[in-house]
C-alpha cells in the first residue's frame, strides 16, 4: 500500500499544477501552435517541439513543460484533419485512417469520419493517460521484459496485417510489400554501413528514402492527380452529407473497439524502439479481422478511422513511460521532448519516478488535459473544415501540390527531396493503376529497417546464447510473450488471407489489354532482380543477407503473377487496369498531362527556386486550367504564398533553391 | 530576416562579399543587431548535439554585440558527413553562421570516409567542448573484477553497437587492447539503447558518456545492478591522461590497462587508441565559424564564448547539460581542434585493418 501513500499525495500535487492558470496559459498556446502545425502534412510534432526549444531555456519549468506538452499531444490528433479530407497522411501514426477516412470524405461524410476521428483520439488519449497513471511503478519490469526476440516478433506481427490489405490478389500484395521492404534497404546498412542499391557518387540515396517523402508519393500523389483529372469536389457530388454528431454517434456504438485499439497503442507505445509506424496498421488490422461484415473496409467503413484514430494517442501517452523511466525516448518527438525537459533542468530516469512523482504525474495529466482541448477544438473546427471537401478540386489542387513540394523538402532540405518525391508518386500512380495494394508497399517500407535490425540483432545474441548452452539460447528466443505474439502473427495471417478479397480500394474492376499491366510487372520484377544481384555482391554478410532474402522472395512472387498472366484471360482479375474504364478511365483530363503539370511545378523550381516557381504555377494553372480570370489567378497566386511564407517564418525553413540562385545572391524567400 | 545561404553560393557572391569585407568598418562586422545567427549542426533535432546547441543559443544571443537572434539550424544525414559537407561550401563571412561538429563527424574524416568532402583545416575553431566516458559491468561480472581485467578473459561479452566507425570506436579498441572478447551487437540507435540492452541482460558490457552515466546509470550502481570499471580519463594540460574529476573514484581506462597482463600504454595501439580518444571525447565538440569569416568576426565570438564562460552562473547552469568538463576558447579551441583532426598515418593504418579484419568494415 506504499504505492497508495506515495502516489495519491502526487496525483493532487499534479492536478494542483495542471489547474494552475499560467499553466493552462502555456498550454493553451502549445496546443493552438501544435494545431496549425499538424494540419501541414510532413511537419509533426519534431517541427514544432524544434520550433519552441530555442525558447526552453531559462523558461519556468512549469510553464516550459506545458507548452511543450500542449504541442505533443495535440499533433496526432491533428494531423488527422490532411488524412481525411485530402488523402495525405498527415504523420507516420495516421497513415491506416487514410484508407478509410478519405474515401468517406468522398462520399461526403467528411464531417462525420472527422468527429469520429477526433473523439477517438480523445478518448484513446485519456484512456493512456489513466494506464500510464497506474502502471508507471510496474512499468519497469515489463519493459524489461520485451528484448529483442519479443520485438522482432511484434514487427514480424505488424508485416503480417500485410495479409489482410493484400486486396483482390494476395500475390500482388507479396509482391507490393516485397518491394516496399526492398526500398526500405535503399542506402547504408544499419549494422556494418555496406551500401545497397545507392552510391556515393549520389549523396542523396546513401541516407535511404524518408518515410515522408514515400507516404506522400505512394498516397497524396496518386490521389491529388486523380481528383484533379475529374475536375470536380472530393465530396462526390459536392454536397456535405452527415454532419458531425453522427460521427459521435458512431464512435459510441463502437466504443468497446475504440477501448481495445487504445489497449494497443498504450501496449506498442510503452516498448520504446518500436515507433509509432506500425500502431495504426495493428489497429487497423485488429479492426478488420474482428469485425462480422467487412465488406465497407477500404471504401469507408468508419470503423476504419476509429481503430488507428484510437491506437495512435494512446500510443503518444504509452510513449511517455519509456522516455520518463529510462530517459530514452519512444520516437523522434520524445526524443526533442527529452531534450527539452533537459533545458527545463529536468533529468529523466528512474529517479524521477521515485523522487519528482509530482512532475512526473504532472506531465502525464498535462498531456490528457492538452488532449480535451485539442480534440474537442478539432471537433467544432471539424463542421466547418469538411467544407473543403465541397470546392472544386482544379482551384484545391494547386495548394495541395505547393504543400506537398514544402512538406517533402523538409525531409532532406535537398532538391533530391523532389526527384525522389515525383519517382514515388509515379510508383504509386502505376501501383494504384494496375491494383497492388499500396498499404502492403508502404508496411513493408515502414517496417523494413526495424525488421533487418533486430533480426541482426536477436540473431547475433541468440548464437552467442546458443555457444554457452542449448538451455541458454532457448529460453532466450522461447519465452511466453514470443510464442504468444507468434501465435497471434499466425492467426492473422490466416484470417487476412481468407478475408483479404473483401477489403479493396476499388469495387469495380476494369480489365483492358494485357499489354500495360505486363510491362508494369516486368519494369517491378527487374527492379527487383537488380537489388536481389546487387545485395548479392555485398561483401558483409550481415548487411546483405535481409535484402538477398527479400529479394529472393519477391522475385518468386513475381514469377507467380507473370505465370498467372500467361494462362489466364486477359479479363482476370490480375489485369485489372483502371485506366480501362471508371473514374479514371472516363476522366476529361489524361494522367500525363496532369502530372506534367506537377513536373512543370519541380522543373521551374530546378531552375528559378521554389517561390518563383509557385508564382509562375499558380498563375498558369489557375489561367490555363481552372479558367480563372487573370486577376483571380493573381489573387489566389498570393494567397497561396503569402501562407507558405508565413510558415516558412515562423518554422524559420528555407525554400528548395535552383539553379538561378547558385549565380545570384538573392535575399530570403527567394534563396 | 536572414536565411541559410544556398550549397551553391556562387563565385560572384564571393567576390561580393570579398569587395565588401574589404571597404567594411571593422566596427560593421562586429555588430549583429537586427540580424539572425544561425547555429548549424549536421544532426537531427532529438541528440545530444541538439541539446549542446540549444544551451549556447540563447546564450551566444545576449553575449553577442548588438543581441542578434539566435537560432539552431539541423542538417542531419550521412552520419553528419552531409551537413558538414554543406558547412565546407559557405562562404557567410559576417559572423551570421556558426556550425558545430561532434566526435561523429571528426571521425570519418580521420578515417578517410568517403563521403567526406570537407576539409577540418579550412574552419576557424571558436569553442571546444569535451566530455568524458565511463564502462561498467553487470553485478555477477563486476563482482569478478580487482583492478584488473586478468580474471574475466575467457567470459563472452555482447556490446550493444551504434557501430564501429562512431563514438563506439573508442570502447571497441579498448576492449580489443585489454584482450576481452567482446561481440558488438551493431545497428542500436542511440547509446540509451544500449543501455537498455544491458538492463534486460542481454548486453553484458556497456558505456555511457558522462552525463548519460549520472542521470541513468548510477542509480544501477548505487542498487548494485551494475560495477563502474573505468573511465576514460581527461587531458591535463601536459597532455597526459590522468582522471576525470567528475569520477575521481573510478580508475582510467590506462590504469587499468598497464594492470592488465597484455595491455600496453604505448605503441601503435595505444598511439591510435589515444588519437581517437581526444578527437573523439576530449574536445568532442567544436564550434567553427566558416574559413572566410575575417579575424574581428573570430575575435568577436571568442570574446563572446570567453563572457558567457565569465558568467557567474555559469557551471550552475552548464553542470546539469555539459559536465564540469573544460570549455576551451581562443588558443584553447585551437590547440584542441589541432588535436581532434590530426592521427599519424601509422595509427590510421592500425585501426582501418582492425576494423576490416573484426568487422568486415572498410572506408570504401
Amino acid at each position: 500500500m506504499e504505492i497508495v501513500n506515495v502516489a495519491l499525495p502526487a496525483l493532487g500535487d499534479a492536478f494542483l499544477t495542471v489547474i494552475q492558470p499560467q499553466h493552462l496559459v502555456f498550454m493553451v498556446a502549445g496546443v493552438l501552435l501544435g494545431l496549425s502545425i499538424g494540419v501541414l502534412p510532413g511537419l509533426g510534432g519534431i517541427a514544432g517541439l524544434s520550433l519552441v526549444l530555442p525558447f526552453m531555456f531559462g523558461m519556468d519549468p512549469i510553464s516550459g513543460l506545458a507548452l511543450m506538452v500542449g504541442l505533443i499531444a495535440v499533433i496526432p490528433t491533428s494531423d488527422t484533419f490532411s488524412s481525411v479530407l485530402l488523402g495525405i497522411p498527415g504523420s507516420s501514426a495516421s497513415q491506416a485512417t487514410v484508407l478509410d477516412g478519405f474515401p468517406l470524405a468522398r462520399k461526403g461524410q467528411a464531417a462525420r469520419a472527422l468527429s469520429a476521428a477526433f473523439v477517438s483520439s480523445l478518448y484513446g488519449g485519456l484512456l493512456g493517460a489513466i494506464a500510464l497513471t497506474m502502471i508507471i511503478f510496474v512499468a519497469r519490469p515489463l519493459i524489461l521484459a520485451f528484448g529483442l526476440p519479443e520485438m522482432l516478433m511484434i514487427t514480424v506481427l505488424g508485416l503480417s496485417m500485410v495479409a489482410i490489405l493484400a486486396g483482390r490478389i494476395p500475390l500482388k500484395g507479396v509482391v507490393a510489400a516485397g518491394l516496399g521492404l526492398l526500398v526500405g534497404t535503399i542506402g547504408t546498412a544499419p549494422a556494418g554501413g555496406s551500401l545497397r542499391m545507392a552510391s556515393y557518387d549520389i549523396p542523396y540515396l546513401v541516407d535511404g528514402l524518408q518515410l515522408v517523402i514515400v507516404g506522400l508519393g505512394i498516397y497524396a500523389i496518386p490521389e491529388v492527380v486523380s481528383l484533379l483529372r475529374q475536375d470536380r469536389s472530393i465530396s462526390k457530388g459536392g454536397a456535405l452529407g452527415q454532419g458531425w454528431t453522427v460521427g459521435l454517434r458512431d464512435w459510441w456504438a463502437n466504443k468497446w473497439l475504440s477501448t481495445k485499439c487504445a489497449g494497443i497503442g498504450v501496449i506498442v507505445g510503452v516498448i520504446p524502439g518500436l515507433g509509432g509506424s506500425v500502431v495504426d496498421w495493428i489497429a487497423y488490422g485488429y479492426a478488420v479481422q474482428t469485425s462480422k461484415n467487412r465488406e465497407e473496409y477500404g471504401q469507408g467503413d468508419i470503423r476504419g478511422v476509429i481503430a488507428p484514430e484510437s491506437s495512435n494517442n494512446a500510443k503518444e501517452g504509452g510513449g511517455l513511460v519509456p522516455t520518463l523511466i529510462f530517459g530514452i525516448p519512444g520516437s523522434g518527438s520524445m526524443a526533442v521532448f527529452l531534450g527539452g525537459l533537459a533545458l527545463l533542468g529536468m533529468s529523466p530516469g528512474p529517479a524521477m519516478i521515485r523522487q519528482d512523482l509530482d512532475i512526473t504525474y504532472t506531465i502525464v495529466w498535462s498531456l490528457a488535459l492538452a488532449n480535451v482541448l485539442g480534440a474537442g477544438l478539432c471537433v467544432l473546427l471539424s463542421g466547418q473544415i469538411a467544407r473543403l471537401t465541397t470546392i472544386r478540386f482544379t482551384l484545391l489542387a494547386p495548394f495541395l501540390f505547393m504543400m506537398i513540394a514544402f512538406a517533402a523538402f523538409q525531409s532532406r532540405m535537398s532538391f533530391g527531396d523532389l526527384i525522389a518525391l515525383v519517382l514515388v508518386g509515379v510508383i504509386g500512380i502505376m501501383l494504384r493503376r494496375f491494383d497492388y495494394s499500396r498499404p502492403a508497399f508502404l508496411i513493408g517500407f515502414v517496417l523494413s529497417t526495424q525488421a533487418e535490425q533486430f533480426v541482426n540483432m536477436a540473431t547475433q545474441i541468440g548464437s552467442a546464447r546458443f555457444r554457452r548452452s542449448f538451455e541458454a539460447g532457448i529460453d532466450y528466443i522461447v519465452t511466453p510473450i514470443t510464442v504468444t505474439l507468434l501465435v497471434l502473427t499466425v492467426l492473422s495471417i490466416v484470417i487476412g488471407i481468407r478475408q483479404s478479397k473483401n477489403i479493396r480500394e476499388n469495387i469495380a474492376t476494369y480489365t483492358g489489354t494485357k499489354r500495360a499491366p505486363l510491362v508494369f510487372l516486368a519494369a517491378i520484377t527487374a527492379y527487383a532482380a537488380i537489388a536481389t544481384v546487387d545485395a548479392a555482391t555485398i561483401a558483409r554478410f550481415g548487411d546483405k543477407v535481409f535484402p538477398l532474402t527479400v529479394g529472393i522472395v519477391t522475385l518468386l512472387g513475381c514469377l507467380a503473377v507473370f505465370a498467372r498472366m500467361i494462362l489466364k484471360p486477359e479479363t482476370d482479375d490480375v489485369f485489372i487496369d483502371l485506366e480501362a474504364g471508371g473514374d479514371d478511365g472516363e476522366a476529361p483530363h489524361s494522367l500525363w498531362g496532369t502530372l506534367s503539370w506537377f513536373f512543370g511545378l519541380l522543373a521551374l523550381t530546378g531552375l528559378f527556386g521554389f517561390i518563383i516557381a509557385l508564382a509562375v504555377f499558380f498563375v498558369g494553372f489557375f489561367r490555363l486550367r481552372a479558367g480563372l480570370t487573370w486577376a483571380k489567378s493573381a489573387l489566389f497566386a498570393a494567397i497561396g504564398i503569402g501562407f507558405i511564407l508565413f510558415f516558412a517564418d515562423l518554422l524559420n525553413r528555407d525554400f528548395p533553391p535552383g539553379l538561378l540562385q547558385s549565380y545570384f545572391d538573392l535575399p530570403w524567400p527567394f534563396t | 530576416m536572414s536565411k541559410i545561404k544556398t550549397p551553391h553560393a556562387g563565385t560572384a557572391f564571393l567576390a561580393a562579399s570579398a569587395a565588401a569585407l574589404a571597404f567594411a568598418a571593422p566596427a560593421a562586422a562586429q555588430d549583429l543587431a537586427g540580424k539572425t545567427v544561425e547555429f548549424v549542426i549536421p544532426f537531427s533535432e532529438s541528440g545530444g548535439s541538439a541539446r549542446w546547441a540549444n544551451f549556447f543559443t540563447p546564450l551566444l544571443s545576449e553575449a553577442l554585440p548588438g543581441n542578434p537572434t539566435a537560432i539552431v539550424g539541423y542538417r542531419p544525414g550521412g552520419g553528419s558527413t552531409t551537413g558538414a559537407n554543406w558547412f565546407q561550401e559557405q562562404t557567410t563571412a559576417d559572423g551570421t553562421l556558426i556550425f558545430g561538429t561532434s566526435g561523429s563527424t571528426q571521425f570519418p574524416y580521420l578515417l578517410g570516409d568517403p563521403r567526406v568532402r570537407y576539409e577540418y583545416r579550412d574552419w576557424q575553431p571558436v569553442l571546444a567542448s569535451g566530455t568524458g566516458g565511463v564502462v561498467y559491468l553487470p553485478a555477477d561480472l563486476g563482482a569478478r573484477f580487482d583492478g584488473d581485467l586478468d580474471d574475466l578473459q575467457g567470459e563472452f561479452f555482447i556490446f550493444g553497437s551504434q557501430g564501429a566507425t562512431t563514438l563506439d570506436l573508442v570502447p571497441l579498441l579498448a576492449f580489443k587492447m585489454l584482450g576481452l572478447q567482446v561481440e558488438p551487437v551493431f545497428g542500436i540507435e542511440g547509446r540509451g539503447d544500449g543501455r537498455l540492452m544491458f538492463e534486460r541482460g542481454e548486453a553484458n558490457i556497456d558505456y555511457q558518456t558522462s552525463s548519460a552515466y549520472l542521470s541513468n546509470v548510477v542509480p544501477l550502481v548505487e542498487q548494485n545492478l551494475a560495477v563502474p570499471v573505468m573511465s576514460w580519463g581527461i587531458l591535463d594540460d601536459a597532455g597526459n591522461i590522468v582522471r576525470d574529476p567528475t569520477f575521481p573514484d573510478i580508475p582510467t581506462f590506462a590504469e587499468i590497462c598497464e594492470a592488465t597482463a597484455g595491455c600496453e600504454t604505448s605503441g601503435v595501439a595505444w598511439d591510435a587508441w589515444r588519437a581517437f580518444f581526444v578527437s573523439g571525447f576530449a574536445a568532442q565538440k567544436l564550434v567553427y565559424l566558416p574559413g572566410a569569416a575575417p579575424q574581428e568576426v573570430v575575435d568577436m565570438y571568442t570574446q563572446a564564448f570567453t563572457d558567457i564562460m565569465a558568467r557567474p552562473d555559469f557551471a550552475e547552469l552548464s553542470a546539469a547539460e555539459l559536465g564540469v568538463y573544460p570549455q576551451m576558447v581562443g588558443e584553447g579551441a585551437r590547440v584542441a581542434h589541432e588535436a581532434a583532426i590530426t592521427v599519424s598515418d601509422e595509427a590510421r593504418t592500425y585501426v582501418l585493418e582492425w576494423l576490416a579484419e573484426a568487422y568486415g568494415v572498410t572506408m570504401q
